[in-house]
């Protein structure tokens, strides 16, 4: 008999009893997804967790209409080829100030499209409990996160004030208008989902892999025209480069990396032998000294 | 070295194939502030090159502005994750660090070493396989050390590392080493591990971490991340009797009954006899269900889909057992307790006790000794504060399947969650069930409430008065009691002064006497309802769960709480026995509404007010209220009376 499970089995095993456990104990579970690998292979979680019935709980996308198209057609296609329950929410108030990374600066942008829309999506349909695909090796005030961050009834997380988490024993119990964000893949590194989507063959968004793309430098960044929408100079062309995206948001504030990598083995092999953590191509985090920290105050996942 | 193998580059696919092979060590890093923990865990993720360059960069940086060692890296700084905490330089929470090797995946729980933070400690400890206890050789086995050893050892962990930090600094002598090493073998005798390691390091400068350091040849033992990447993991929990709390019932249609859970322990396969304990039903395993398909053997740790051979009653929380080796089923325990909240322990009060897949109310019913961290002596004590660790009897509301701590982690344990603030105040590990509980089993009566109820032709109740000293509580109650005797009902009225003469006699007014006083009266006033008689309780019971432990005690609509909201102002310029006076006057300690706290109901079903009308119009709306659902009351079985 193998006495011992290999350290993606004990991973899997861990986060399908958190999955189960939030399912059980909250009246309202939701399951945030950000159509990125870690929400794929959260997904794929929670149809083994739940299987042979389909999850008991819909997905949320939260829209800041600024995402890559193909991140959309993706969505669009798991949502159709597993009958998920997908809502889509935007903050249509931000749609009609027009606020845009472009003109708004990322801090005031992800502020209103993001914080805001996720807290007033979380508002709307009451969800007493949202499944969230952070990990703890992401950010250094992500490594003191717990399994389930409590938040007040305004949303807000509050790092002095959360509660003790021992064995696989997670504390419910929230009043109303309190709720949890569940964070399943907590204990999860990027290598981990790396390896895990390549053992299960877990569909994941084109823009992970290399292809030739027309790109912009912007403050150092190559930035994707996905659209229209995006500034360029008087007489500016796009660069045609074979590029690809190690982490997905939106897509003005998403820098891709110039690679040749067009299979899974590939992309992880140049993630081993290429020194930058993954959150480097994201804008939103460099703004200021301790910004996730303030964002997560705030209502950020 | 860790990420380091050629097979990267030249053959990525079987490089991917090896990794999949990989098993995981959870461990713990115990130190005091200055032992050099960061910097010890700091070292790990450097090297195994977990340490990106964007990261080096704001390392750097971060290590000129703030740093503690001058122009070289200060890897502690890559540990402290919070900005405050950062600024003030310490580690106040636990922290989950990440790194890997060729061979193993690890999670370290990297917990701060202060005395406030037993409670962290136990929470990292709570999830590890091993722990990494480091001592600064120049100062040795400090309270500190025997601390943390101890609580390691609580939590069930077997296998310990020493790491003799600091060797630098001590020109690298083996007589240092050896001095800690003995004094800690010493010490570590009573604590039962079951293996120790003793390894001279620094941190700082990389000794003995991976590479054998230059200036140690005298020590012969393994490295510490060669240690760490061998270590067994306890693989007991496979061979153990087999259990799962079921977490899930999942029903997709008619045909599929599956039982979704987390094995805790032992292994099972289709055919082997199960059985409920709270039932005692058993059924044999007919599928073990998974999205990747039906699983021959199933061990410890796997999250499966269990379908049973027969329709028995299976729910969430029910711990599904191996049958021929079953848990103990009792609803009364002993267990050491960790308390982890500011607000202290209060024996007596209803808690919620969460063990594998199940909530229950809880009481403590008795406190034993607390043991003293530092030196590991017993001592007497009513409550526990934060970071106290006690030795308690627990009642629980009913019956639960558990095995002893030391022979099963994941079924012997238990946290301990506050009704009201729902914070999770303590962390339980269950010794053994008590005597009592097996064997005292409840008579049976035949005759029964019912039957006392219909002959009294009334519905037996608890009107429980609650409000602030000199509201009228006694007052009321008396002239509802008056009115309620004419109109030939049987009640009986228990007064707090009264009663404190009597049953109550030995209890004083600090918090956990209060909530004794309240239980004791709950369980008295329980006994009349059962007797069939109208219950009136006067007691200023300032507090919100005692008053609805009290509620829970009785059936769903046999509790009237009364709450006599009367101003504190009125209550104070009445004062009747003079008793606010001497409040004021600091004659009086923990006196309600002056310098304790009353918690006003949040749902009572009558509230009155002494100010607003006499007492006589109060009694009278309050009899008039209660003997209106007295008499269209039906009894359960439907006939009307």
């Amino acid at each position: 008999m193998k006495l011992e499970m290999t350290h993606l089995r004990q991973l899997e095993a861990e986060s399908i009893h958190i999955i189960r456990e939030v399912a059980a104990e909250f009246e309202n579970p939701v399951m945030l997804y950000s159509i990125g690998k870690d929400s794929s292979v959260m997904l794929h979680l929670a149809r083994k967790a739940f299987y042979p019935a389909k999850p008991p709980f819909p997905l949320m996308h939260v829209d800041t209409t600024w995402k890559f198209k193909e991140m959309i057609e993706f969505r669009d296609r798991m949502a159709r080829e597993h009958g998920f329950d997908l809502l889509i929410y935007t903050n249509e108030e931000g749609v009609r100030q027009g606020i845009s990374p472009f003109t708004h600066g990322s801090a005031l942008y992800t502020d209103v499209m993001k914080t805001e829309g996720l807290k007033q999506a979380l508002d709307k349909y009451k969800f007493d409990a949202a499944f969230g695909g952070a990990r703890r090796d992401e950010e250094k005030s992500r490594a003191k996160e717990r399994i389930y961050s409590f938040r007040s009834e305004t949303h807000r997380w509050d790092p002095k004030n959360q509660r003790p988490e021992l064995w696989n024993l997670y504390n419910a119990r929230v009043k109303p208008g309190e709720s949890i964000r569940a964070f399943p893949i907590s204990n999860w590194t990027e290598l981990d989902i790396w390896q895990y989507i390549y053992l299960e063959d877990i569909p994941i968004v084109p823009l992970y892999y290399s292809k030739v793309r027309p790109v912009v430098e912007r403050d150092g960044m190559l930035i994707l025209v996905d659209d229209e929408r995006i500034p360029l100079d008087p007489g500016e062309e796009p660069m045609m480069k074979s590029v690809r995206f190690r982490t997905l948001g939106c897509y003005p504030l998403t820098g891709a990396v110039e690679s040749t990598a067009t299979t899974l083995p590939e992309i992880i092999q140049e993630m081993l032998l290429v020194r930058t953590s993954e959150r480097q191509g994201r804008l939103i985090d460099h703004d200021q000294a301790g910004s996730m920290e303030k964002k997560k105050q705030e209502g950020y996942f | 070295m860790a990420h380091q193998s050629d097979l990267i580059a030249t053959d990525i696919q079987a490089y991917l194939k090896a990794q999949e092979e990989k098993s995981m060590l959870r461990f713990i890093t115990c130190g005091s502030v200055d032992d050099g923990k960061s910097t010890l865990i700091g070292r790990l993720l450097w090297d195994s090159k977990l340490i990106f360059e964007d990261q080096l960069a704001s390392l750097e940086a971060d290590s000129k502005r703030v740093g503690t060692q001058g122009e070289e890296i200060d890897y502690a700084l890559l540990l402290d994750g919070l900005q405050a905490e950062r600024e003030q330089g310490i580690t106040i929470d636990v922290a989950y660090r990440f790194f890997s090797t060729d061979k193993r995946k690890f999670i370290v729980a990297d917990t701060p070493g202060h005395e406030q933070y037993t409670r962290n400690m136990v929470t990292g400890a709570s999830t590890a396989d091993v722990a990494v206890i480091l001592i600064d050789a120049r100062k040795g086995v400090l309270t500190q050390t025997k601390r943390h050893s101890y609580l390691v050892s609580l939590v069930g962990i077997r296998k310990v590392v020493v790491a003799i930090n600091k060797m630098d600094l001590v020109d690298y002598a083996e007589s240092v080493f050896d001095t800690i090493r003995d004094d800690y073998e010493q010490f570590a005798e009573q604590l039962g591990f079951e293996e120790i390691t003793f390894i001279p390091i620094s941190a700082l400068k990389g000794d003995n971490i991976i590479d054998p350091g230059p200036h140690t040849h005298w020590y012969h033992g393994p490295m510490l991340m060669s240690y760490l990447e061998t270590v067994k993991v306890d693989t007991g929990a496979t061979n153990r009797p087999f259990r799962m709390p079921v977490q899930w019932v999942n029903r997709p249609n008619l045909d599929f009954r599956g039982f979704c859970g987390t094995i805790a322990s032992g292994s099972i396969a289709p055919g082997d006899e199960v059985v409920v304990p709270s039932s005692g039903q058993t059924s044999r395993v007919k599928s073990i269900v998974t999205m990747d398909g039906e699983l021959e053997e199933a061990i410890a740790g796997q999250a499966v889909t269990l379908t049973l051979e027969d329709e028995i009653d299976v729910s969430r929380g029910d711990l599904l057992s191996a049958a021929g080796d079953r848990p103990d089923f009792a609803d009364q325990f002993e267990a050491r307790l960790v308390w982890m909240h500011e607000e202290p322990l209060l024996p007596g009060r209803s808690y919620l006790l969460k063990t594998g897949a199940q909530t229950i109310p809880v009481q403590v019913s008795g406190l034993k000794y607390k043991v003293n961290v530092n030196t590991l002596e017993h001592q007497a004590g009513k409550t526990l504060q934060l970071n106290e660790i006690g030795i308690c009897n627990f009642s629980l509301g009913n019956p639960v399947a558990f095995d002893p701590y030391r022979e099963n982690r994941a079924t012997g344990n238990f946290i301990l969650i506050d009704r009201m603030t729902n914070a999770t105040v303590g962390a339980g590990m269950i010794d053994f069930a008590l005597r009592r509980a097996t064997n005292i089993h409840w008579q049976a009566v035949e005759v029964d409430k019912k039957s006392r109820s219909m002959m009294k032709d009334q519905k037996p109740c608890v009107l429980w008065f609650t409000g602030l000293s000199g509201a009228g509580k006694s007052t009321i109650a008396n002239l509802v009691e008056k009115k309620m005797r004419s109109l030939g009902k049987h009640t009986y009225l228990l007064d707090g002064d009264n009663v404190r003469h009597g049953l109550n006699r030995d209890l004083g007014f600090t918090d956990a006497d209060r909530v004794e006083n309240i239980r004791r009266v709950g369980e008295a006033a329980k006994l009349f309802v059962d007797a069939g008689i109208i219950v009136l309780v006067s007691f200023i019971s300032p507090f919100r769960s005692e008053r609805d432990m009290a509620r829970e005690m009785v059936e769903a609509g046999e509790f009237y709480e009364v709450y006599v909201n009367t101003p504190l102002e009125v209550c104070e310029q009445r004062d009747p026995k003079g008793l606010y006076k001497k409040a004021r006057a600091g004659e009086l300690k923990n006196f309600t509404g002056i310098d304790s706290t009353y918690e006003e109901p949040e749902s009572p079903e009558i509230v009155v007010n002494a100010a607003e009308a006499s007492a006589e119009e109060l009694a009278e709306q309050i009899v008039q209220q209660v003997l209106k659902e007295d008499s269209s009351l039906n009894f359960t079985d439907g006939t009307e009376r």
